[in-house]
């Protein structure tokens, strides 16, 4: 964690870049099994049920044996499908997965077989951007099943998420931005060593929950989950797929959590660092060594319940309401959060100014703003001159207080009385052709 | 001395092999027991009656303005990156150059939501 992390990742030999691949990868595909296991048995919890409790033990290996039951199933490709896309949609989707990892930073320094080296992949100058840009690459795999299932659902599963993941991946760039701005470097590992004096989860509390809120839209997650709802659309963009190119979805899926929840941890919660009270112990000596690993985990493990216990909280959103709160609310506020970042330090480094003018000249704008709104006309609720009264909730019902039109004299007893014999009972007739003549109009 | 990019190829070998191998055999290692419903696109036992794009259908014309809008504040976002990377460095002048540009776009950003570009129904 000091700055030569990408010194020391230049010397490392060819075998130990293999081992760290290899691990990396192995630490995705477990943490994936593990989510799902740990996801169902959480949301099992909430909704007061055991959950999966039988294969292994306590039921721990119940997504194993679940992948491993897909790649016995039958692997289906509708006749209406792209063959080559067909094909490769699920390893466009899955390869960029993890490749989004491979820059987040796991601990600090370490000798792994008697080899100096730091617990990180690549510490690229670039780092955050890769993330970013495998994210968007990932994009085309979901386009691209959906496009060539050849299936209606899909392929308006596939557009609702792409959509979806583009939209608020502006919003998670933009809440990175400010980040970038405290640590002056885009790598990962300064970004975490920028934060050794404190993390900027307390400095920079907008761009967290702006993150946190893009990170759940960006996985496609509940209550953001709309290319997966199944009153809607089915199964989403891979309702065609099936046995391990299915898997490989599922895979990407759950990796993709990882990897921003890796990355919320990095950003904002001081990546591998120990938290406060653990740091001062020893001098310490809980961030040196394969500690920071632990802490990494844990980090890590709290932003993956943070999935779950959304999921097990909140109802799925409309998508217009979706599309309203990541174009109307999270981007504007992202991009004045940045200019507010911008010129804070703009002027604190100028030097001219203290912090005392600074407060005074925001509360002067504070108040210009809030003297503007109240200025402001109040909205009126918009009135259609050609609507249709209602009574009932917003429905068109009939009213309830109807009178119901007294049953007109019988017919037969009209026709049956003599027509002029006497004046009173002449108006009779008159009166009920015309009651008739009434009712027949209406 | 290694490419600092060196790993990032040997993680993309790997990913992409483990990929490429389970859509490869996932045919062969699974039974396969032909039946014509099986191969039709999903639906309650009837033809899809909004086609798919690969069948000559069309698709809800709104997602091209969405794609439009990230194509254009995603290079926004990136212009951003290397300013944020420098901004102590650039003092005021940064400052001001960024909010006329933040501000160029929120013209744009403006004119769509007011003409309602944003709205989904």
């Amino acid at each position: 964690m000091n700055g030569n992390t990408a010194e020391l990742l230049a010397d490392d030999p060819i075998w130990l870049v293999l081992v760290k691949v290899v691990g990396i990868f192995a630490f995705l595909v477990v943490m994936t099994l593990f989510m799902i296991n740990w996801e169902r048995k959480v949301v099992a919890r909430m909704q007061q049920r055991p959950g999966p409790n039988r294969v292994g033990p306590n039921g721990w290996l119940q997504s194993l044996a679940d992948g491993l039951k897909l790649a016995f199933k039958e692997d289906i490709r509708p006749v209406l499908a792209d063959k080559w896309v067909y094909f490769l949609a699920p390893v466009i989707s899955c390869v960029p997965a993890f490749l989004a990892f491979s820059v987040i930073p796991l601990g600090g320094e370490v000798s792994i077989f008697g080899e100096r080296t730091a617990l990180q992949l690549v510490d690229l100058p670039v780092g955050v951007l890769v993330v970013l840009a495998c994210s968007s690459v990932g994009v085309y795999g979901i386009v691209l099943s959906g496009w060539a299932s050849g299936s209606p659902y899909p392929l308006l599963g596939a557009l609702r998420s792409a959509a979806q993941v583009i939209s608020y991946e502006i919003a998670m760039g933009l809440s990175i931005v400010a980040v970038v701005m405290y640590s002056h470097s885009m790598s990962t590992a300064d970004i975490v060593s920028a934060q050794s004096a404190g993390w900027f989860f307390w400095l920079l509390p907008p761009s967290f929950v702006i993150y946190v809120i893009a990170m759940v839209g960006e996985t496609n997650r509940a209550p953001f989950d709309l290319p997966e709802a199944e009153s809607e659309l089915v199964g989403g963009f891979h309702t065609e797929y099936s046995s391990l190119k299915f898997a490989l979805f599922f895979l990407a899926e759950y990796v993709n959590m990882v990897t921003v929840s890796a990355l919320a941890t990095t950003l904002f919660l001081g990546g591998p660092m120990a938290p406060w009270p653990l740091s001062a112990i020893g001098g310490g000596v809980l961030n040196t060594g394969w500690w920071p690993l632990l802490w990494f985990i844990a980090k890590t493990l709290f932003f993956l319940f943070l999935f779950i216990w959304l999921r097990g909280t909140l109802p799925r959103l409309r998508y217009d309401q979706f599309m309203r709160l990541g174009w109307k609310v999270l981007v504007p506020a992202s991009l004045v959060w940045i200019v507010m970042v911008a010129t804070v330090r703009a002027f604190k480094n100028s030097g001219d100014f203290e912090t005392s003018d600074f407060l005074i000249v925001l509360g002067i704008a504070l108040g210009v703003l809030v003297l503007l709104s109240l200025l402001l006309p109040d909205r009126r609720p918009e009135q259609d001159e050609n609507a249709v009264p209602v009574t009932g909730g917003g429905y068109p019902v009939p009213p309830l207080d109807l009178e119901v039109p007294k049953a007109p004299p019988r017919r037969k007893a009209v026709g049956a009385q003599p027509s002029g014999t006497s004046t009173s009972q002449g108006q009779q007739p008159v009166a009920v052709s015309s009651k008739e003549a009434s009712d027949g109009d209406v | 001395m290694l490419d600092p990019y060196l790993p990032l190829v040997f993680m993309f070998a790997l990913a992409g092999a483990f990929a490429l191998f389970s859509v490869t055999a996932a045919p062969y290692i699974g039974p396969r027991r032909y039946n014509r419903a099986k191969l039709d696109a999903y639906e309650c036992g009837i033809e899809p009656s909004p086609q798919p794009v690969v069948g000559g259908g069309r698709m809800p014309v709104a997602y091209y303005l969405t794609a439009m809008l990230f194509i254009l504040f995603d290079i926004e976002m990136v212009f951003l990156y290397p300013f944020a990377v420098s901004a102590d460095r650039l003092g005021l002048f940064g400052l001001v150059e960024i909010a006329l540009f933040v501000a160029t776009v929120g013209f744009a950003y403006a004119y769509v939501w007011r003409r309602g570009g944003l709205d989904w129904n």
